[in-house]
């Protein structure tokens, strides 16, 4: 079987081993908002996973997609090419990685506000085993009952799911039992 | 073995694994704008990104990814004969996704510890399968468990769809899996879930005498081509088209 070296860094000796510059262009990747979630930008998201320089005016930018098939990755990486290009650089590459894989748990606490804020109940940040989190749909009996989910728009954790899937690939839509608005609820993924 | 052998064995389990995903996303595109509530559209639609997506990592370990999918000819795509059966009534559907997602979880999981050229991505892809899996599972509840019309349904299905369950199990070389632990670990998986949804476990085959693991040599079922010429025919009409 065929087996491939695999580094895995952490955020914090990739960020020990940037560079200024690599810093600052980070930051600048970093402020492109998400395509499908305006309110938030790719840091904030945590998507982000690294800018090197390969050389003057030569960047490559490491990138997570939030789910395998997520098409807003495109985008993105048009969008970062676009800002850099702008800010003089003019060799950009957006690379996409898988590992180590993007979680629900890499979304910064700014990001979790400003989700909340946008109308979308975060994630939900406990150590739990990972997979996806049993809710009851309607008359079923079978799921055993869990943390809920608390509705962006009044607080209260008398929420119902509507569906396990929604708008985007990474959400759920739910619906408030005590103000009746339905919400989307970016799904844990870890 | 040499590492060329190797190199051959693993692109052509990526060659499997990634026409798997790519059918049955296919398949699954198939119930947009036909799914019996708005909820459930975007939930299979959720469902095939997702295998799109997997699909598309895969395939890329073994060529392009547009001509793998849209210039092979059926006899070039070594997808299991599950995951190109139609669509059918929408319990149909959800068995398939059943049979699918349990088999794809169980072998993702084995993958994502094996560090292997597949275990970046089967270490992203077995979270979003989970919800997959979850997704057939509660529905076969609701509809095993359901009204004596949901129930009929989900037992034809079940019915229907057994015997393209073995072929799953055959080993793909290049893969170091236990495979009849796989086995084992699915049949427990499954029919708990077909008990559970008060559904009567086939006694059947689980391969038809003539058809045993013919997907996986690139010999389909007949509704495969038609599903084949109309994934394909845009990009062929159009060759080298964008917009």
């Amino acid at each position: 079987m065929v087996t491939t070296d695999r580094t895995t860094r952490t955020t914090a000796e990739a960020q020990s081993a940037q560079t200024p510059l690599e810093a600052e262009l980070r930051r600048l990747a970093g402020s492109v908002p998400d395509p499908e979630l305006p309110a938030l930008n790719l840091t904030e998201l945590g998507v982000l996973r690294a800018v090197h320089t390969l050389g003057p005016g030569r960047v490559e930018v490491e990138l997570s997609p939030t789910y395998t098939g997520c098409p807003a990755i495109e985008t993105m990486a048009a969008d970062i090419e676009q800002i850099l290009h702008e800010h003089g650089v003019p060799d950009v590459t957006v690379r996409p990685v898988l590992d180590p894989a993007w979680t629900t748990d890499d979304i910064t606490p700014e990001g979790r506000r400003k989700l909340r804020e946008f109308g979308i109940a975060p994630p939900r940040t406990t150590h739990e085993p990972t997979g996806p989190v049993p809710v009851t749909l309607g008359p079923t009996r079978h799921a055993p009952q869990l943390p809920p989910v608390a509705c962006p728009h009044c607080g209260s954790t008398e929420t119902e799911l509507l569906s396990r899937f929604s708008s985007t690939a990474c959400k759920a839509l739910r619906r408030c039992l005590s103000c009746r608005e339905p919400f989307d609820h970016f799904k844990e993924l870890r | 073995m040499t590492q060329t052998d190797r190199q051959t064995q693993t692109t052509a389990a990526a060659l499997a694994l990634g026409d798997d995903a790519l059918v049955l996303s296919h398949r699954l595109g198939e119930w947009i704008g036909h799914a019996p509530v708005l909820e459930e559209e975007v939930a299979l639609a959720n469902i095939a990104l997702d295998l799109l997506g997997q699909a598309r990592v895969l395939l890329s370990l073994v060529g392009d990814e547009d001509e793998l999918a849209y210039l092979r000819e059926e006899r070039s795509f070594r997808n299991l004969h599950l995951v190109e059966q139609p669509n059918g009534d929408f319990a149909h559907t959800i068995a398939r996704q059943l049979c699918f997602s349990a088999y794809q979880h169980l072998l993702y999981e084995r993958l994502a510890h094996a560090d292997t050229v597949f275990t970046p991505l089967a270490t992203k892809a077995v979270k979003e399968i989970a919800y997959h899996l979850d997704h057939a599972r509660q529905w076969t509840l609701r509809l095993g468990d359901g009204t004596d019309e949901s129930h009929t349904r989900m037992q034809n299905a079940v019915d229907a769809l057994w015997r393209f369950t073995g072929e799953m199990f055959q080993p793909l070389p290049g893969l170091t899996i236990d495979w009849q632990d796989l086995r084992d670990s699915w049949t427990k998986t499954v029919t708990g879930v077909l008990g559970e949804a008060t559904l009567t476990v086939p006694t059947g085959p689980q391969t038809g005498a003539w058809s045993a693991g013919a997907g996986r040599q690139g010999l389909h079922t007949e509704p495969f081509g038609r599903m084949l010429a109309e994934m394909q025919h845009l990009h062929r009409s159009h060759p080298g088209a964008s917009w």
